[in-house]
């Protein structure tokens, strides 16, 4: 514990120091180590607050705040990196670099884990908890107040729901307990996996979801690079359906972030213009 | 003859099996009708897209592995040389891998078989170069582990430095090929290449017949070693690598197939090239059949069924070879 209380004595010393470490209210040093963190506090730091942030944090195919965080360093969650970063609050994943976040613990650095958001609920859970924890409770109220608006004005009870399909590498669906389903429904739209007794997701080979007859395939985005997990989404059996769609924002779709709301209307948008082709 | 006919039957009944059985239950006029265009269109989309080009896959696999065998086999008279085992395989998808990571093939389609090719002929060559022209056993199987494992790190390494999260993943496939939902491109691009390499190797058999009495008696009969040797190269570098270049390295093909086949042969090289040819496919969709009825929701890989009925009997090739002398 004693390292824990000398380092923000250290930091002031040697850094000058930050607008949150002058109102005394919060760490004035933290460091993320997973993309969904780095993207809460960004959000909702005092700045300089941040210091620094996960490798993916930097990759806009994975973080909707690539641009933001470009200004701040990555770190490769090495335990040796963080602690020569000097944090008072280390934000990890539950799954994130476990090894170096528990000697990190060890050490005594205070350390805040989140889990993955796996609904809307988790999301706004986790908007308070980055408040609470960055002493910056006004501000998640905020958003959280302005999240909630948009949301109610995004749900949307149709008629009919298109049958959608959100196909993954490794043949893989997703289910309707999940974010990505949460967000689907959102807008509007019926899981495959719900029909197939799939609440969680799971597998489902190209050939029973072409039988299928969903009305709508939704796919992540090519990588530069290939890969056989990911190739599948470009079999040719699925452009021959005619209900292929490429999903341009997958960032958004990641974490339980405010920005899941920009993937429900993007959703909301698909849908409506698959009910006009109807 | 009556191989040829009863080897073409088998053939014939498991492409109609592969065909028949998938994930889905279809029934048989909907599977026929499927692949022959006609009836409902989402049935002909599921045969034609997703069935026929697995099931394709794996007899052309098989052929070109169950040929490739039986020709080095012959040309060395060492029933252990066999493409997965002396590492050409390995080298195959080695130079698949280096093909779709760098780019190459989404610049020119061809470049992924053709990359096999290169790579599995520089394994050819290497391994007949060091097992010299009677292959030894020893010689033979210490090069194949050396250049597999050489491969295998490359390989790994090669997918390793992939932007592509996923890419870490099909190391696996790499090692242990699979058929599983290849599309008509995959198909498209590897049959050319081993329909080449295939015919080239079945026109060994009357050098390899000849073999059969030694090298100073193949060359009494007139056999130019050096074009055998050569047509050989080429021949098994382009089927193997191509094969391996859609499916990833399956391994024992070619060994348990002609191995099998040999007695029905009556030991006649030529006879077994062809013979090995239409078994290396029977082989292959039987494994492929297995595949999806043992573990139908997992995506087990084809060498690892291979592995359980090969493995065994090259343990029982090396006892006899090692008393024999």
């Amino acid at each position: 514990m004693r390292a824990s209380k000398l380092l923000p004595l250290a930091a002031a010393l040697s850094f000058g120091i930050g607008a949150a470490a002058a109102d005394g209210a919060g760490p004035a040093r933290v460091v993320s180590l997973n993309v969904c963190t780095d993207q809460l506090a960004l959000l909702l730091a005092a700045p300089g607050q941040l210091v620094s942030v996960s490798p993916l944090g930097h990759d806009p195919r994975s973080s909707a705040m690539a641009e933001e965080a470009a200004a701040l360093p990555a770190n490769a969650a090495h335990a040796e990196e963080i602690v020569l970063l000097e944090p008072d609050l280390v934000l990890a994943g539950t799954y994130t670099a476990r090894a170096a976040v528990d000697m990190l613990e060890r050490l005594g650095y205070r350390v805040a884990r989140f889990a993955p958001a796996n609904s809307i609920e988790d999301a706004r859970q986790n908007i308070l908890q980055m408040g609470a924890l960055l002493g910056r409770e006004p501000e998640a109220e905020t958003l959280l107040a302005r999240f909630d608006n948009r949301l109610a004005a995004l749900r949307d009870v149709p008629e009919t729901r298109p049958l959608v399909a959100y196909y993954l590498p490794f043949n893989e669906t997703a289910g309707v307990q999940s974010l990505t389903g949460e967000i689907l429904d959102t807008a509007g739209m019926a899981n495959i996996s719900e029909a197939r007794g799939l609440p969680y997701g799971g597998r489902l080979p190209l050939e029973e979801l072409v039988l299928a007859q969903p009305d709508l395939i939704l796919v992540g985005q090519p990588y530069d690079s290939p890969s056989q997990a990911t190739a599948l989404l470009q079999h040719p059996v699925l452009r021959a359906t005619g209900a292929l769609r490429e999903i341009p924002d997958g960032q958004n779709w990641i974490c339980g972030t405010p920005f899941l709301l920009d993937a429900v209307e993007a959703m909301r948008e698909l849908r409506r213009d698959w009910e006009a082709a109807q | 003859m009556k191989l040829a006919l009863a080897l073409s039957a088998l053939v014939i009944a498991l492409l109609m099996a592969s065909l028949s059985l998938g994930y889905a239950p279809l029934s048989l006029s909907a599977v026929l009708g499927g692949v022959l265009g006609a009836g409902d269109p989402l049935h002909v989309m599921v045969m034609q897209e997703i069935r026929l080009p697995r099931t394709a896959l794996a007899a052309l696999v098989g052929a070109a592995l169950g040929l490739s065998g039986a020709a080095m086999q012959g040309y060395l008279r060492n029933p252990l040389a066999e493409p997965g085992l002396i590492g050409v395989s390995g080298s195959a998808a080695l130079g698949a891998v280096i093909a779709l990571q760098t780019g190459l093939s989404a610049a020119f389609a061809l470049a992924l078989p053709l990359m096999a090719l290169l790579f599995a002929l520089g394994a050819v060559a290497l391994i007949l170069l060091l097992a010299g022209p009677r292959g030894g056993s020893l010689t033979l199987i210490l090069a194949g582990i050396a250049v597999s494992a050489l491969a295998g790190a490359l390989t790994s390494l090669a997918l390793n430095l992939s932007s592509n999260p996923y890419a870490t993943f099909e190391i696996v496939f790499w090692m242990m090929g699979s058929v599983a939902d290849r599309s008509l491109t995959h198909l498209a691009l590897a049959a050319p290449l081993v329909a080449l390499g295939g015919a080239v190797l079945l026109t060994l058999g009357r050098g390899l017949d000849a073999l059969t009495l030694g090298e100073d008696g193949a060359q009494a009969l007139g056999v130019s070693m050096t074009a055998l040797r050569l047509k050989l190269l080429f021949g098994t570098a382009a089927a193997v690598g191509a094969a391996t270049a859609v499916a990833g390295a399956v391994g024992f093909v070619g060994l348990v197939v002609p191995h099998l086949l040999r007695p029905l042969c009556g030991a006649r090289p030529s006879r077994l090239l062809w013979a090995s040819a239409l078994g290396g496919a029977a082989m292959l969709l039987t494994a492929d059949i297995a595949v999806r009825l043992i573990l139908p929701e997992r995506d087990l890989k084809l060498g690892v069924v291979m592995a359980l009925i090969g493995a065994p009997l090259f343990l029982h090739l090396i006892y006899k070879t090692r008393r024999g002398g």
